[in-house]
């Protein structure tokens, strides 16, 4: 054991990891966006489309979630090129960041599409709602309550996920620390200061999304 | 893409590719699994430890919700690079597969301690009142009472942690482990195209963690039946 | 000598006070009737004394031994000598009516397999049970299962048993069948602290019968003195309220 741990080397590099934190936030957040997306329209496809629509979004969802996003990204960032699209890698993490996000999330937007409580809406309906009406203060507030906790609890997921990038170079968060390793070669140094800038990122965002949570949507969100 | 894919179809499926993959594949299930059974005994002890009561254990306990948090909230690749590196510090010659097994079960170990404390929390108050009054200790509690009612909570979610880390595991190729991603990267730079040699892959996966996401599924159908007993 | 005495008993639920200042004596073969209006801390009494609410003040003793409620081992020696029955029976939902006699006995006592079983078959025998020992929880009713729940008390050969409202959360039709079996015990000597509403079965079984009202002790008697001259005004309307039903 001849390793001595020497903070103090890496302190000057302390604001490249900021830069990269800043980095993987809005990746998560451009990736959980467009999930969203994709995600609120497979899940209503589901619910109310067409069969034929429903069964292809089925296998989009199936392959997406019963497969590595690692691999997938890998897929689109080497096999695309050959088919002359070209991507930046930055542009290849954030599509397959998305896709990945849009069948997890097709999921969970389906279930809070099936959430919709029948006595509720038979109430809206009996005090003589209009169906928009129905729609506007019976079912989407009900969604919203229903949806907000699992939809948080993916976005800190996501956030996670955003290390991934690493491997393609780009240089948010766990890049940079990839980057200043190979600098400094402090690694366990700057590989547990990466992991305290997460657990700091993903702990704000959870209480964050607890507070919104628990005032827009009387969601009960415990911290995730 | 397809018609290079045809003709790169006789050179790709050789016996020798076969047995690669075929490894590798068992490599990456091995990873998920050892990671997950010795991570879920580590989940047990923490799920405990953070049922104990008093000021004696309070240190315990606060150890236990700091490894909780710290495992859950840094990304797969991060605590992989940590395990990494601390091996390396150690200048003991550890093979990759067990550095990479290391870091499945320290992430796996926070999971399942929460989804372990969540099923004893759902056993219900009297039933832990009554083992106490019985004078059964923590342990016994647990071991008798509370576990044999838990456990079909318990197991479906853990279930699908193991199916999750069969795709987590990926990124235990960027440390060099042999698994399906890795060999992925081996196939592609032999020559073969990106399409083919990730596709195949992904294909993989897909059969691996498809048939056991769908058994999981019928599992917790199963066991969330309340005529299903656990004698 | 007195083998079971509580003094100056208090407790409180967080901030709150529940028990306050109870005094409380329970002789060999006594049997206690507690009886008083809901929250008036009855339940709270026998929660206490098996330590599953710590007492925030008061003494304890056991054949004037002290018991220290925050000594894991005096808390320990004192469950070895008394057993309770809950209200809601709290039977072991995964095990059979025979295992949830047997397991503390042979798990947590050591006393061997072959020897418990065959008493607990008599227990259960007893109780009117012989023919459900391999029943789970759920198959039974519930006058059923509250009187596993006395045979399983019954199996830790205890000095003391208390009753906590054991038969509150039962249909009316079921409620003589577990009140007969605590008959028998009552006609066996078994001593006793019997929490309940069933003012009739109390007046009947009761050597002693202890009022309460808001955490503490109103007024102590024997049924006779209880039921037909209350010495209080609590205990009268109480008394009064419960006759006219």
């Amino acid at each position: 054991m001849s390793y001595t741990l020497q903070y103090g080397q890496i302190w000057p590099y302390l604001p490249r990891l900021f830069d990269g934190a800043w980095i993987a936030l809005q990746i998560a957040v451009l990736a959980f966006c467009g999930g969203l997306a994709i995600g609120t329209a497979c899940a209503a496809v589901k619910s109310f489309g067409p069969r034929w629509l429903a069964r292809i979004v089925s296998i989009y969802v199936v392959f997406f979630t019963n497969t590595p996003q690692l691999v997938q990204i890998y897929f689109l960032y080497f096999a695309l090129p050959d088919m002359g699209v070209l991507l930046s890698s930055f542009a290849a993490v954030l599509i397959g960041m998305t896709l990945n996000a849009g069948a997890y999330l097709t999921e969970i937007q389906r279930a809070g599409f099936e959430s919709r409580r029948v006595s509720e809406m038979e109430a809206a309906e009996v005090l003589g709602f209009s169906r928009l009406q129905q729609i506007r203060y019976v079912i989407l507030p009900h969604m919203a309550r229903v949806l907000f906790p699992p939809l948080s609890n993916h976005f800190i997921i996501m956030t996670l996920g955003t290390s991934m990038a690493a491997v393609f170079g780009v240089e948010e968060l766990t890049g940079q620390a990839f980057n200043i390793n190979s600098q400094t070669f402090r690694s366990i140094e700057i590989f547990s200061v990466t992991a305290v800038f997460y657990v700091a990122l993903t702990l704000a965002a959870s209480v964050l999304l607890a507070a919104i949570g628990r005032y827009a949507f009387r969601a009960r969100t415990g911290l995730i | 893409m397809l018609s290079q894919i045809i003709e790169e179809w006789p050179r790709f499926a050789t016996y020798y590719n076969l047995v690669f993959i075929a490894k590798a594949a068992l490599t990456t299930l091995a990873l998920s699994a050892l990671g997950c059974v010795v991570g879920s005994l580590l989940g047990l002890a923490l799920a405990v430890t953070r049922l104990t009561h008093g000021p004696a254990l309070l240190p315990l306990r606060l150890l236990a919700i700091g490894f909780t948090e710290l495992f859950r909230r840094v990304p797969f690749l991060v605590t992989l690079m940590l395990c990494f590196f601390a091996f390396q510090a150690t200048g003991a010659d550890v093979p990759l597969f067990v550095v990479a097994a290391v870091t499945v079960t320290l992430i796996a170990g926070a999971f399942l301690g929460e989804i372990v404390r969540g099923g004893l929390n759902a056993v219900h108050r009297n039933q832990w009142e009554a083992a106490a009054a019985m004078n059964f200790s923590l342990t016994e509690t647990i071991r008798y009472v509370a576990l044999p009612q838990a456990w079909r909570l318990i197991l479906p979610p853990a279930f699908g942690f193991f199916v999750m880390f069969i795709k987590d595991t990926a990124l235990a190729s960027q440390i060099g482990v042999v698994e399906l991603t890795f060999v992925g990267k081996v196939l592609n730079n032999k020559g073969f195209s990106a399409a083919l040699s990730f596709g195949a892959i992904l294909i993989v996966y897909f059969a691996i963690s498809y048939p056991l996401a769908r058994f999981g599924a019928r599992l917790e159908a199963r066991l969330a039946s309340p005529r299903h007993r656990g004698a | 000598m007195h083998h079971l005495d509580i003094a100056g008993l208090d407790a409180h639920y967080g901030k709150m006070p529940v028990l306050s200042g109870i005094d409380l004596t329970v002789g060999r073969g006594d049997i206690i009737g507690l009886i008083g209006p809901s929250g008036s801390g009855k339940s709270t009494i026998l929660r206490v004394l098996m330590g599953l609410l710590p007492p925030s003040g008061g003494t304890v003793k056991l054949d004037d031994e002290p018991v220290n409620h925050a000594d894991r081992a005096a808390l320990r020696r004192l469950r070895d000598r008394i057993a309770i029955v809950f209200q809601q029976y709290n039977l072991f939902q995964n095990m059979t009516v025979l295992e949830n006699v047997t397991i503390a006995p042979v798990k947590i006592k050591k006393r061997p397999r072959a020897e418990v079983e065959a008493e607990a078959r008599a227990l259960l025998a007893k109780v009117g049970l012989g023919d459900k020992l391999a029943r789970y929880p759920d198959e039974l009713s519930g006058g059923q299962q509250q009187r596993v729940a006395i045979a399983r008390a019954l199996a830790l050969k205890p000095e003391i048993l208390l009753l906590d409202e054991v038969t509150a959360a039962l249909d009316p039709e079921l409620v003589s069948e577990v009140l007969d079996t605590i008959r028998v015990l009552a006609r066996e000597g078994m001593t006793m602290l019997i929490v309940s509403h069933e003012m009739a079965f109390i007046r009947e079984v009761a050597s002693k019968v202890v009022f309460m009202a808001d955490g503490r002790v109103v007024e102590t008697g024997s049924p006779a003195q209880i039921f037909d001259a209350p010495q209080h005004q609590r205990t009268r309307d109480f008394v009064s309220k419960i006759l006219r039903h």
